[in-house]
């Protein structure tokens, strides 16, 4: 009887397979995955793992959490990460602290392995999920992080 | 109330009025030959279409959708780029045959075409062995195959064409068995009297158990028979490059590719015909006017052609002992006790008839 049973199921196992693929044909329409990327450029969200560029968030009082630590500079293995920095005096306790001037960051060499935030003891930079970075002329991928002015937030400090 | 509309029957007057009969008949043969050609290239792009886009709602894709409204003007673009292309081929290839191959499969596919009633009266070629020519007719397109891959000088085409050998050879046969277990209902061969015998109800309802069976075996083997996936083992894109057409381009190619959807179409044509009732209206709801059976004939070949389509985005492609194991184990024997019921059936008149 294993003749006839092989035909049951193989018949079984074909309208089994047939209503799977069926189902997904007719809600197709709704959960279609297409990106139709130029056109819808302005609306497009990429999802949060995403890795655009690297990025320092600034609170509304353009304060930043980075302390120039320079630990994401040492981490990155191609050099994108510069940091020009200087030593200033803390308001409250009187000691000379290191103080960032300028977090350059080099897009245009960056290979987006995210050492750098991991590295980051202080969570300063991040990824953001921008996209279609691509420019006309090399300079502008040369972005400095910080903003003019910025300052460190206060109580953010280097671990000891 | 009945509107005649006939349209074949006018032109054929005019023409016999204003010319001499032979000329006449020349030129009405021309006509028809242009209109089958002409048929040809627009069913091929429109199914070419229909598959594309088909195939990407069942991916969860859009599909082409950028040339034209919903991108339906994709393949003729396609094809436009395919004839501006370079007619290429290996050095070593048997010239002749080699540009010989693809109009063998055309011929077949137009000649299996012309049998094919759209309506009532738009039906060119009506013999009385209709499905007998339509079975032997659709064996001759291997040939071309065959003669392509043999001629090509490349062992990917050569494995591809002799597997569609014996594909087509051992599949020829569940399709001609199936056939006949409906030719042994309708009891005759002729298109028209097959179609006109399922007023009273399609064969497939007519025949209840022994039709369905057979209506399985038909789809199966007609896939088969077309080369398609499941049963694509022919153009195994991960084992043979292209298959059979491996050193083919430019519009060589797409005769290849325009001659497997037409056969497609042929395969869901005649299962139309046999099992839906053709040209026949549900319930003859629109028989007062004959025209409208083009439209109840080509909506009944859609479905099963998106049948197929379905069998092709859904099953995993077989291998070639499977593939024989289905046939010569499974399909033929069905098949051969399958015409035994039904032919009980007929004997003792248990047919279902409205």
């Amino acid at each position: 009887m294993g003749y006839f049973s092989d035909i049951y199921n193989g018949i079984k196992t074909l309208l089994t397979g047939m209503s799977v693929t069926g189902k997904y044909f007719i809600n197709a329409r709704k959960e279609i995955i297409t990106q139709e990327f130029p056109n819808n450029r302005d609306t497009l969200k990429m999802f949060d793992r995403f890795r655009g560029e690297v990025v320092m968030p600034h609170d509304e009082n353009n304060e930043h959490r980075c302390t120039g630590c320079q630990k994401c500079e040492l981490a990155c293995p191609n050099g994108s990460i510069e940091i020009i920095w200087d030593r200033v005096i803390d308001e409250e306790t009187g000691k000379k602290i290191k103080a960032i001037d300028k977090h350059i960051y080099h897009l245009s060499m960056c290979t987006m392995c995210g050492l750098c935030i991991e590295a980051c003891p202080t969570d300063a930079i991040k990824w953001s999920q921008n996209f279609s970075n691509s420019a006309y002329d090399r300079t502008v991928l040369t972005k400095v992080l910080n903003k003019p002015g910025s300052k460190i937030m206060p109580g953010v400090k280097d671990k000891e | 109330m009945n509107i005649p509309l006939s349209i074949t029957k006018n032109i054929h007057d005019w023409l016999f009025e204003v010319m001499s009969a032979p000329v006449a008949t020349v030129v009405e043969k021309v006509l028809i030959a242009v209109a089958f050609l002409g048929f040809f290239a627009l069913a091929g792009l429109l199914l070419v279409y229909m598959e594309r886009r088909i195939a990407a709602f069942f991916q969860l894709r859009l599909g082409p959708n950028r040339v034209g409204p919903q991108g339906i003007f994709q393949t003729i673009a396609d094809a436009l780029k395919l004839v501006s292309k370079e007619l290429t081929g290996t050095v070593k290839a048997d010239q002749f045959l080699y540009k010989l191959a693809p109009y063998f499969l055309i011929v077949a596919s137009l000649m299996a075409l012309s049998v094919l009633p759209f309506s009532k009266e738009l039906h060119a070629f009506d013999i009385n062995i209709g499905v007998f020519f339509l079975i032997a007719i659709s064996s001759i397109g291997v040939i071309g195959i065959l003669i392509g891959g043999w001629s090509s000088n490349n062992k990917y085409a050569l494995i591809g064409a002799m597997r569609s050998g014996l594909q087509t050879v051992s599949y020829e046969l569940s399709v001609g068995l199936s056939i006949l277990t409906i030719v042994v209902l309708a009891g005759s061969l002729q298109i028209s009297e097959i179609i006109e015998a399922q007023r009273n109800g399609w064969f497939i309802i007519q025949g209840h158990i022994p039709a369905v069976i057979a209506f399985m075996i038909f789809m199966i083997a007609g896939t088969a028979e077309t080369n398609r996936a499941p049963f694509d083992l022919v153009e195994a894109e991960s084992e043979l490059g292209a298959g059979f057409h491996t050193e083919y381009s430019g519009m060589n190619f797409a005769y290849f590719f325009l001659a497997e959807f037409i056969n497609m179409f042929i395969i869901a044509a005649i299962g139309t015909i046999l099992f839906f009732g053709g040209y026949l209206s549900p319930f003859g709801i629109t028989e007062s006017i004959p025209l409208l059976g083009v439209f109840w004939f080509m909506i009944k070949v859609l479905g099963l052609v998106f049948l197929m389509m379905w069998f092709r985005w859904t099953f995993p492609r077989l291998r070639v002992d499977q593939l024989l194991t289905l046939e010569w184990k499974y399909l033929l024997p069905i098949n051969l006790f399958n015409i035994v019921l039904m032919a009980i059936i007929v004997w003792l008149g248990l047919t279902i008839n409205f």
